[in-house]
């Protein structure tokens, strides 16, 4: 039943690629391009990966959706027929597939358990996990502990990205533009989504909450958190007008919340090496190392989820502000 | 399961090489950065098809289970990250086209390159 199911899905995330990329009309292929991450996340649950699944459902789904839809409103939502190299670049493309394809021929079968992947550093998480961090969920595991480093980097390239567009952005624009009700003051004259959207806020920012803090036991995290906390916000400027979204979350806290998540991850690198540790060794946090652990991966994955908050609204409100020039 | 052994991988090799395609031969930048986006989410999902092992469950541990085989935790770490630096980088990318259309009103490339050539 599950092959059934995952021929199904593996076959339309094909077909709604297709059907992105052969539309003209840009609005139609970003709403496209929400079902494509959609059926991605779908996938990724069938393939034992249940906080990727969640990561990509709200930020593939939800937020990308939300930032192309803002772009489109400010550029335009038709694409021009134009001249192109159509037939070249088919080539080129057909000849890499087959070749890709031919690739495919030495992998590993699907799901083998002595492929060379599950060979080397895997078994050692899986089984390190239990004595050293004894936390159920062992990607959190991996993810802030044991490699650590690199999730501070990942989380550094994000408030990287997000200063970016606040510098593209915040710049003056040389034309004003229109203002339009509509945007300012979101979709207040529509009742459905209105009282729809207005049930469901709360609960989903409960539960951006839960899984923040969920995260060692169950499916979650930082970035899954910040992506949901981030989407419930939208999803009230969208209703409410982006005004009063930013009067519950004003853009001074933005920016604090942006530097300050990536602030408190490096802390508690530093407390670490205080404490008589290496940088980002959390056993020194406390006396029994297992318990150190805890604390260290708790405050870190809430500093990942203050700064994906903070960096994915201040993009959000970078292009709201913007529309209204 | 045989049926699927390769289609996993089949389908990530489409996927790219559709999305590179649309970053080739497409002229709206908009559209290029779907394609790009298509190109990202197909690396995602060879990845996460490496991870799973066959008869196992996902990598949380559960009380009472003896004998329980996971499927492998590391790829799932690199890419949730990838996803979240994925949105961050597209939100640039997404901003300079903006920044593109006000300086030359059109955010299809032949028309930006006529018009520099000014």
């Amino acid at each position: 039943m599950t092959v059934v199911f995952s021929f199904f899905l593996l076959t339309m995330l094909i077909v709604t690629a297709i059907a992105i990329v052969r539309i003209r009309d840009l609005f139609a292929a970003v709403m496209l391009s929400g079902i494509f991450s959609l059926l991605l996340a779908a996938n990724f649950f069938l393939l034992d990966a249940a906080d990727v699944a969640l990561t990509e459902a709200a930020v593939g789904a939800g937020i990308s959706t939300v930032l192309f839809l803002s772009a489109l409103a400010m550029t335009t939502d038709k694409e021009k027929a134009a001249p192109s190299n159509r037939i070249i670049a088919l080539i080129v493309v057909t000849a890499m597939t087959l070749a890709l394809i031919y690739s495919t021929f030495d992998n590993p079968a699907f799901g083998d358990p002595d492929a060379p992947i599950h060979q080397h550093v895997a078994p050692w998480y899986l089984e390190t996990t239990r004595e050293a961090i004894d936390i159920p969920n062992v990607v959190t595991a991996v993810l802030g502990s044991f490699r650590g480093y690199d999730t501070l980097g990942e989380v550094f390239v994000v408030f990287t990205a997000g200063i970016g567009v606040l510098f593209i952005l915040g710049a003056p624009s040389g034309k004003p533009r229109q203002t339009t009700d509509l945007h300012s003051e979101g979709l207040r004259h529509y009742l459905v989504p209105r009282v729809v959207g207005r049930m469901l806020t709360p609960f989903i920012l409960l539960f951006a909450l839960y899984v923040q803090f969920h995260g060692d036991y169950g499916p979650g995290g930082g970035f899954q958190a910040g992506a949901i906390f981030a989407a419930a916000i939208i999803l009230y400027a969208l209703l409410e007008g982006e005004k009063s979204a930013l009067e519950a979350i004003p853009r001074s806290w933005l920016i604090a919340m942006t530097a300050g998540g990536a602030l408190l991850y490096s802390a508690v690198g530093v407390a670490g090496m205080l404490l008589g540790g290496n940088f980002l060794d959390y056993s020194v946090l406390a006396d029994n190392p297992v318990a150190g652990q805890h604390i260290g991966i708790l405050l870190i994955e809430a500093g990942v989820g203050i700064t994906v908050t903070g960096v994915l609204l201040s993009i959000f409100h970078a292009f709201a502000a913007r529309d209204k020039f | 399961m045989a049926l699927l052994e390769l289609y996993h991988y089949w389908v990530f090799v489409v996927l790219l090489m559709i999305g590179f395609y649309a970053v080739i031969a497409k002229l709206n930048l908009i559209k290029k950065l779907i394609g790009l986006s298509l190109f990202q989410a197909a690396v995602f999902l060879l990845y996460i098809t490496m991870n799973k092992v066959e008869g196992g469950t996902a990598p949380i541990f559960t009380d009472g289970a003896v004998d329980q085989l996971y499927s492998n935790p590391l790829p799932q770490v690199l890419i949730l990250t990838a996803i979240v630096v994925g949105i961050s980088t597209l939100a640039l990318g997404l901003g300079i086209v903006v920044r593109i259309k006000e300086e030359y009103d059109t955010i299809e490339e032949h028309e930006i390159q006529e018009i520099d050539r000014q």
